[in-house]
């Protein structure tokens, strides 16, 4: 070997570092003249005061977005506020850190794990909120950048039947119950990672997610924000609170006509008809099913948490350390000859293998834990659902649904009053399209 | 809305209550969040001491080329004639030609100091972040190539795509304002 001379002179010099525990192949020279090492260099993060910038851009977009959605009433300023969501939250800030991806931040500081939620992530995960609270889904409407390249994207909405967008509309409670779990858990940000138009703001990502992005955007050309409306984990929050805003969204300033119009306008079906002239007959036939469906209420969340947490040990293998563990108990048994990557690596940290083992264990306790409520809280929606959809609620006029309204104000402009009345001349020339 | 004026009420009433308790909450989860120490934003790193450089640095990341590059710490570095980072270890007899550099970009600089030591320098606009030359060093010399997330590139994502695919687990969030994870912690770097 040509090194052993150099590695014999390298062994006779004296060490001379502080990092006392550490071993090196070779100590560091003694230079006979003077040496000045050279930088490493250690660029800073971009600086914090822009994140709280962000959170200015985000509170004063969702007030215009209120603004427009509610007392303009103008569709024009609403996609122009939308076209600036998507440059500046989407393009320019790149997707991250985003409303729906902070859901994941919270659960993950309450949970288990040593994490402290951010200020400035905090912050994006309460205004969208609190707004909801007084002014309905402004976020959604015109500040999601995830909403504004469904929006922009939309040409020829095809209506959804009412039964299957009902059904699909609770696949959020899903996405959002299994996002926080991992999250919570300390595992990983799934709705980060499988969120399909990130890759549209960086102009690249993993094939998978590309092509997945891809498919989703094609899909929202002809199905009105499929992301939003059958996946988004904060739509759904933000969902929960626009019944209760304190100002609603209103199709017309007048009184309704019920002449349809608006009702085909929405290409997000939240536009409810006017129910059948009320029936005096079967009420107490009703009531028992009603009676009967909230009795079933606590049944379904039990038997929604035992279910889910059958299948704990199969979520919990979302955690590296759970795979890990089950790698190295096969290479302990012999079942795995070649050592993988990540065996590898834990070899060469050099701790006993029970250490996998034990922060294993912990792990599938989380998970344990957080099935039972996972699957409370799918029997808890379920449950919520058919009682919602068996109570009686009388409709003589054509009423938005609340809850599913993103404000995009496509459906202002088709009441004939509202143009009539003139109060939204100035945009009505624009809207013309579907 | 206005068919039933009684039911009008008890809705606004539950809505009002849902709105107190909303603004209480948010009002709690705010005051938590600013009166705790920490409130500082997070970002990520790699723990030198786990990374096995398998090379998923330059693949994983979302950006290309990656925001995971090559660093040098000087301070721990032999000065090798022979560095491991920078020459294939097999070929080492002819080693003064190109194919036995293992830096498939070219990126390290190879300068000498005084016989027999040499300074190794990453330049950091070739560098791709493959990992191969910090494999070579960490079996065979000081380690004192590692990688780290560069913060000038790095988008901070909210779940590195790395992170997720990294086999050692060696991703980590660390706080802002001392965002590297170097082997040599240096005094008042704190
Ligand atoms: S504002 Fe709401 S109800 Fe009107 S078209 Fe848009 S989503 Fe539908
Ligand atoms: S993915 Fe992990 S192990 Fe591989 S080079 Fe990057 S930090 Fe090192
Ligand atoms: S192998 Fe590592 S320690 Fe040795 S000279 Fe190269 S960079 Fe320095
Ligand atoms: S070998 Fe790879 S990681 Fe090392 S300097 Fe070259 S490109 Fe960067
Ligand atoms: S956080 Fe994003 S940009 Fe930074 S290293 Fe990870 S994947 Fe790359």
């Amino acid at each position: 070997m040509n090194s052993l001379p150099l590695l014999v002179t390298a062994l006779l010099a004296a060490p001379r570092h502080l990092l006392a525990e550490e071993q090196f192949n070779f100590p560091p020279p003694e230079f006979s003249r003077p040496y000045v090492f050279p930088d490493t260099p250690t660029p800073a993060p971009r600086p914090e005061w822009l994140g709280v910038a962000d959170v200015v851009v985000l509170a004063v977009a969702l007030a215009l977005a209120a603004y427009f959605g509610l007392r303009t009433r103008s569709r024009r300023h609403l996609v122009v506020l939308t076209g600036f969501s998507l440059l500046y939250f989407g393009f320019y800030k790149k997707g991250c850190v985003c409303a729906v991806g902070a859901v994941q931040n919270v659960a993950m500081a309450l949970g288990p794990e040593q994490y402290a939620l951010p200020l400035v992530v905090g912050l994006f995960f309460i205004l969208p909120l609190v707004f909801a609270l007084f002014w309905g889904r402004a976020f959604c409407s015109s500040v999601c950048p995830l909403g504004a390249v469904q929006e922009l994207v939309l040409l020829r909405p095809l209506k959804v039947p009412v039964w299957l967008n009902s059904a699909l509309a609770l696949l959020p409670a899903l996405y959002l119950g299994l996002g926080v779990l991992f999250a919570a858990a300390g595992s990983t940000f799934i709705i980060c990672r499988y969120d399909p138009f990130v890759q549209v703001f960086r102009f690249g990502g993993g094939t998978l997610m590309v092509f997945i992005g891809i498919a989703v955007i094609l899909l929202s050309v002809v199905v009105g924000r499929p992301y939003c409306r059958y996946a988004c984990p904060y739509g759904f929050l933000l969902g929960l609170l626009s019944p209760f805003s304190r100002e609603k969204v209103r199709i017309t300033t007048g009184d309704c006509i019920n002449c349809h119009l608006c009702a085909d306008a929405c290409p997000y079906g939240a536009i409810q008809p006017p129910t059948p002239a009320p029936q005096y007959l079967p009420r107490a036939a009703e009531r028992k099913r009603l009676g009967l469906l909230i009795a079933l209420l606590p049944v379904l969340v039990i038997v929604g948490g035992g279910l889910v947490r059958l299948a704990s040990p199969l979520l919990a293998r979302a955690d590296y350390r759970v795979r890990l563990a089950a790698q190295v108990w096969q290479e302990e048994q012999g079942k795995l000859t070649d050592p993988t990557d990540e065996t590898e690596a834990f070899a060469k940290r050099g701790v006993p293998t029970s250490d996998a083992y034990v922060a294993a264990l912990q792990v599938h306790r989380r998970y344990a834990t957080g099935s039972w409520f996972l699957g409370g809280w799918l029997g808890l929606v379920l449950g919520l659902r058919l009682v919602s959809g068996s109570v009686r609620r009388h409709r003589s006029i054509y009423q938005i649904n609340q809850s599913a309204c993103v404000v995009c104000g496509r459906c202002y402009h088709y009441c004939p009053l509202d143009r009539q009345r003139g109060l939204s001349l100035t945009d009505a020339p624009q809207e013309d399209q579907s | 809305m206005a068919d039933e004026p009684g039911k009008l009420t008890r809705r606004e009433l539950i809505a009002r209550g849902v709105r107190g308790a909303g603004l209480l909450c948010a009002a709690g989860g705010l005051g938590a969040l600013v009166t705790r120490g920490q409130a500082e934003n997070l970002v990520w790193q790699i723990d030198p001491k786990k990374c096995i450089a398998c090379g998923k640095c330059a693949t994983e990341c979302v950006l290309n080329p990656s925001a995971v590059k090559c660093v040098h710490e000087h301070e721990i570095c032999g000065y090798c004639e022979l560095c491991f980072g920078y020459y294939v270890d097999q070929r080492l007899d002819d080693q003064e030609t190109a194919e036995n550099r293992r830096c498939p970009t070219d990126a390290i600089r190879r300068a000498p100091v005084e016989d027999p030591y040499y300074q190794y320098i990453i330049e950091e606009d070739k560098c791709i972040g493959c990992a191969l030359c910090v494999e070579g060093c960490q079996q065979f010399g000081n380690g004192s190539l590692i990688m780290q997330v560069r913060h000038d590139r790095c988008l901070n994502c909210n779940q590195c795509a790395i992170a997720s695919a990294c086999p050692a687990d060696a991703f980590r969030r660390v706080p802002a304002s001392d965002p590297y994870l170097l082997r040599l912690k240096k005094q008042g770097n704190a």
